[in-house]
């Protein structure tokens, strides 16, 4: 219970200048230091570092990093406090990014049970505490069973059902190993297994994403050739919310100028700076900084104009935002077609209010608005969910790695339980008789 | 004359619990309804199994009986799951129940400490909540200082064929008819559970030559770590296996109602295994399988029956001659007993505390069937346990409890007090979470220790086990030492392994996939047995794993030593769900990992207990 470490974002949410991370347990300095950008297993005990959270080489943000060792500390544990100069979307980032190193999301009122249960907090205090914890574990566990509904809770029960029977083989080839006319599990069976369920992972971590995109909005780059537009475009789509445009000091990484709210979805555009001046300055941006823009981007407005022919740039770029969720507009449609055929392009005249609202529609069809259900959603929103999904895949590579090292089944079924007690985090089913009675119900064995 | 231990029941529970407290200096009584059938197997004619064979290695390690008493009488033995990795290894057996009976009595006869008595155990002597004798059936009072019930299937045994039921045990003895309502009286909760057995053939009547022959294995082995070996290797009994045919599923879907199980009797109350399904049940349940595997098994080279394994029924006699005949093999066969279903008392294991002594009487322990267990091994286990538990507590000692982590006789106890039942339980290997830690290998290297602390494992014994264990050091201290270098790559590329760069001990060499004992052999010294090697090369091989599983086992022992006091009062918690209320005032867990393996027992109640503790309310 309290061997574990947890983390959480202790900063109200909302659009602040800094946001905080919270890590507390033993495990505290080791897990930051394995995604900072220089050394904190030996640096004095409450002191403030900088550096770069990273991750597999990309720096994720910039911050200051407290760390304050046990016992003098909130919770009497190792404590160490991540300030993120990020929004929302990089705080969970980093937030999720601990988690996946080995941290637990921290429950409501956590830090504060740890610092009372450490002895730090004196009994008098205790008193409101229990009261503070108790009536957060009937609402916990409600929320528990809500936070995954619907859908994706029967996705993952689905993949995880996959495995039970996995599992479920495997154990009857173990415990009634004299059974010659049941099937042994075989590897190829367990690669095409798990081939699948890794494929259905990633969909709802996609998918998860574009959740996340919608409530926290969607980092969006507005590309193209110069003259081609854009800034008449941008100035169509703010035109209309001028009373939303607000200046947000981004991360290092990524400058958001200004959101729109689509019908529900917020546009946060990413280094528009220039697009509004004038198509001059853009001219200067070239299609190397037009492919980062995409790399970071989660949605492309390409512009392209019907009036000038495609060019090897263009075509690179096509090429790229393939796997993008992206809009190809061509504009000038009312000019001569010099362009060619596009496929999946819409054709505007910028100059026209009517044809904005063609680009917002295609925007929603992206984003299928129109078929999100906000009780029933079909992706997972929390971060302690999508972090037991990254860290299945993590235990798939493992099983994969010991296939490939030729293990025996017994030990690469270890690591396939634990990819099902992940799953079952998720959904609340823990069930421990579970596997037993799939064995017993799918498979004919006794004396 | 007042014993300080009596033990009801000789079967395999009781034989192991009356031996433990024997040889550790305790007067003791065994009373059993027929000495004739001292461990007895009324079942099936085999030792060991999944999981089961490395219960009797543990049972061997600590002290107990039944690894040696099988190696005396065994007709077949085996090794399986030997693809499958080293943690699921285990021995079956084939063993003859004429020899194993007899050289378990022989064992009892010569304890010194050790009477045996032959009566029906009807009520105990209860006084302020403790268990002071036995009442037999013709009102006889024993006295004793702790009782130890081993009763297995006796307890109102009813035997099912068809549509008739007999108030009788296995072998049409009489049961006890009023024990298991005293024990009700006094405030246990008593359930009724079920199993079955098929029926015994004459083998003269058997053509094998329609069944599949299958031997033992050509290596000699021993469940004991004595290491003794009574059997000729090259003269095995072998097992046939058949298959059912069409007309079996026939004949039994025709008659499915005349089953006592479905239907041929009413007034069914016992639950019967999951995992030992009639195969009326079978044919039922997996109605689209073509056929169903049975094993013809030697009951022993002193008489001619041969029990199907797989055939387990509660058929009217004129239908299970039907359905044998229908077997290749067995068309003229002749049934020397018929398959019948047995229902039976046991009481509800959660009564029961880590030691096997009763929540309800003190100084009463129990084990085996009527715990709610089923297997030979099973009951075997706990009546060491209990034998021990009940010797410690009348030397004023602390019960030896076994971790989940340390064995399986652990697990199956702490499943058992800490989950209830729901089915006869039967150990299976997936119901131990730190199973690579539990293997055949190591059973002695688990628990040797602990037997020897309790005084039942011999100085002999203990010195060969502190022999062993101090050469797998000294053999892993060589293996890290010794290093092979770039000189040595022509012969490392001969095995298809990647060539060296710097020196590389054979400790990490080992660890590459393709390099093993067989090829690097001539790199060990001479002065190791097979065994040793084999189990420092387990470790090498899967060092990763077994250090994930020692990691996980940790944090469940730093959770078992987070201790709840005995007289805590459940109903004084705040905020606890009324489920996990229900069932915390039920199991009584001693500790909170105990309390967090309780089904409905959940993260958030265990908060709530943590801060209840932590608040000083003790």
């Amino acid at each position: 219970m309290m061997n574990d470490t947890i983390a959480a974002i202790s900063t109200a949410s909302g659009v602040g200048a800094i946001s905080i991370i919270r890590v507390s347990g033993k495990d505290a300095i080791k897990i930051v230091n394995s995604v900072f950008s220089s050394d904190l297993l030996n640096v004095d005990s409450h002191t403030i570092n900088y550096g770069h959270i990273v991750n597999n080489n990309e720096i994720i943000d910039e911050v200051l990093v407290s760390v304050m060792k046990a016992p003098k500390t909130f919770t009497k544990e190792d404590i160490v406090e991540v300030n993120a100069h990020g929004g929302i979307a990089t705080t969970t980032k980093i937030l999720e990014l601990l988690l996946v190193k080995g941290a637990r999301l921290a429950e409501a009122g956590e830090f504060t049970k740890r610092a009372f249960l450490n002895g730090r907090i004196d009994l008098t205090e205790a008193e409101g505490i229990m009261d503070l914890i108790n009536s957060k574990t009937e609402n916990a566990r409600k929320l528990a069973l809500n936070e995954v509904s619907g859908k994706v809770s029967k996705l993952i029960h689905n993949l995880r059902d996959k495995i039970a029977y996995l599992l479920a083989n495997i154990e009857v080839n173990i415990d009634y190993p004299e059974y010659d006319d049941i099937d042994e599990v075989t590897i190829p069976e367990i690669k095409e297994k798990l081939t699948s369920i890794k494929n259905e992972i990633n969909k709802i971590l996609r998918e998860s994403e574009n959740g996340r995109m919608i409530k926290e909005g969607v980092k969006t780059a507005i590309i193209g050739r110069p003259n081609v537009g854009k800034s008449s475009i941008l100035n169509k789509l703010l035109g209309e919310n001028k009373a939303i445009v607000t200046d947000v000091q981004g991360t290092t990484r990524d400058i958001v100028e200004g959101s729109i709210v689509l019908d529900g979805i917020i546009l946060n555009l990413i280094d528009t700076a220039g697009i509004r001046e004038t198509d001059d300055i853009v001219e200067s941006i070239g299609v190397n900084k037009s492919l980062d823009l995409i790399e970071e981007a989660e949605l492309i407005l390409f512009v392209l104009d019907n009036n000038s022919e495609l060019t090897f740039e263009d075509k690179q770029i096509l090429e790229k935002i393939k796997d993008k969720n992206h809009v190809i507009i061509v504009n000038k449609s009312d000019l001569e077609n010099k362009l060619g055929k596009i496929s999946d392009a819409i054709y505007i005249s910028a100059l026209n209010d009517e044809d904005i609202d063609v680009i917002k529609d295609e925007i929603k069809k992206l984003f299928k608005l129109d078929k999100i259900e906000i009780d029933n959603p079909t992706y997972l929103t929390n971060a302690r969910s999508i972090s037991i999904l990254k860290r299945c895949l993590i235990d798939i590579d493992e099983v994969e790695k010991g296939i490939q090292n030729n293990e025996p089944i017994d030990m690469i079924e270890l690591d396939l339980k634990d990819i099902w007690n992940s799953l079952g985090e998720i959904t609340g089913e823990t069930y421990d008789e579970e596997l037993l009675d799939k064995l017993f119900s799918s498979f004919c064995v006794g004396k | 004359m007042k014993y300080e231990v009596i033990v009801v029941g000789g079967g395999h529970a009781g034989c192991e619990a009356c031996l433990a407290t024997s040889r550790k200096g305790h007067k003791t009584l065994l009373v059993t309804g027929n000495i004739k059938n001292i461990a007895d197997m009324p079942c099936n004619p085999s030792i060991g199994g999944s999981a089961k064979g490395i219960v009797v290695r543990e049972i061997d390690a600590l002290g107990g009986e039944m690894g040696r008493n099988a190696d005396k009488s065994l007709l077949q033995i085996k090794m399986l799951n030997n693809s499958k990795g080293p943690a699921v290894r285990a021995l079956r057996a084939q063993a003859d129940k004429i020899t194993y009976p007899k050289e378990m009595l022989k064992t009892l006869e010569n304890e010194q400490n050790l009477d045996i008595k032959e009566a029906i155990v009807e009520d105990l002597i209860v006084n302020d909540g403790k268990v002071e004798g036995i009442v037999l059936e013709n009102g006889e009072k024993i006295s004793s200082d702790t009782v130890i019930l081993t009763t297995g299937t006796y307890l109102k045994a009813d035997i099912l064929i068809g549509n008739t039921r007999k108030r009788q045990g296995p072998h049409g003895e009489k049961p006890s008819n009023h024990l298991s309502e005293k024990l009700s009286d006094y405030g246990f909760n008593v359930i009724r559970l079920k199993t079955g057995t098929p029926q015994r053939i004459d083998k003269n009547t058997i053509d094998y030559s329609k069944g599949r022959i299958e031997t033992g294995d050509c290596e000699e082995w021993t469940f004991s770590f004595d290491n003794k070996v009574y059997y000729d290797v090259n003269n095995q009994i072998p097992c046939h296996l058949i298959y059912t045919t069409e007309k079996t599923k026939q004949i039994i879907m025709d008659n499915l109602n005349k089953s006592s199980m479905y239907g041929g009797l009413d007034d069914i109350k016992g639950i019967g295994p999951r995992y030992c399904p009639s195969i009326e049940d079978k044919m039922v349940r997996f109605s689209d399988k073509e056929k169903h595997q049975l094993f013809l098994e030697p009951e022993s080279v002193y008489y001619d029956d041969i029990y199907i394994q797989g055939f387990s029924t509660s058929m009217p006699e004129e239908i299970q001659e039907q359905m044998v005949h229908s077997l290749p093999g067995l068309e003229n066969a002749k049934i020397l007993k018929y398959g019948y279903a047995i229902e039976y008392d046991a009481i509800y294991p959660t009564q029961l505390k880590n030691s096997l002594e009763t929540k309800v009487l003190e100084n009463l322990f129990t084990a085996g069937q009527i715990n709610g267990t089923s297997g030979y091994e099973e009951a075997a286990c706990q009546g060491l346990i209990a034998g021990i538990n009940a010797s410690l507590k009348l030397e004023g000692k602390e019960p030896l409890v076994l971790k989940r982590n340390e064995a399986y006789i652990g697990v199956l106890i702490d499943d058992l007090i800490t989950k209830g039942i729901r089915d006869p339980y039967r150990l299976l290997s997936s119901r131990a979470e730190y199973r690579l830690l539990l293997r055949h290998d190591n059973a002695d290297m688990r628990l040797t220790d602990y037997g020897y602390k309790v005084g039942l494992v011999t100085e002999e014994r203990y010195k060969k086990y502190t022999t062993k264990r101090k050469n797998i050091d000294d053999l892993f201290k060589y293996l890290k030492e010794s290093k092979l270098t770039p000189k040595d790559n022509e012969f490392l590329e001969s095995l298809g392994s990647s060539p060296l760069k710097d020196g590389t001990s054979l400790y990490q060499l080992l660890k590459r996939p393709e390099l093993n004992y067989e090829n690097l052999g001539k790199y060990f010294p001479e002065n190791f047995s097979l065994e040793e090697i084999g189990q420092a090369l387990i470790f090498i091989k899967y060092e990763g794993y077994i250090e994930k599983a020692k990691k996980e086992a940790a944090k469940m022992e730093s959770m078992e030593s987070k201790k709840i006091p005995e007289i805590i009062n459940y109903d004084k918690v705040p905020n606890l769900a009324s489920e996990a209320r229900q069932k915390l005032k039920e199991v009584r867990p001693v500790s909170i990992g105990q309390a967090s393996r309780i089904s409905g027992v959940n993260p958030a109640d265990i908060s709530v207990l943590m801060v209840y503790l932590k608040k000083g309310h003790f």
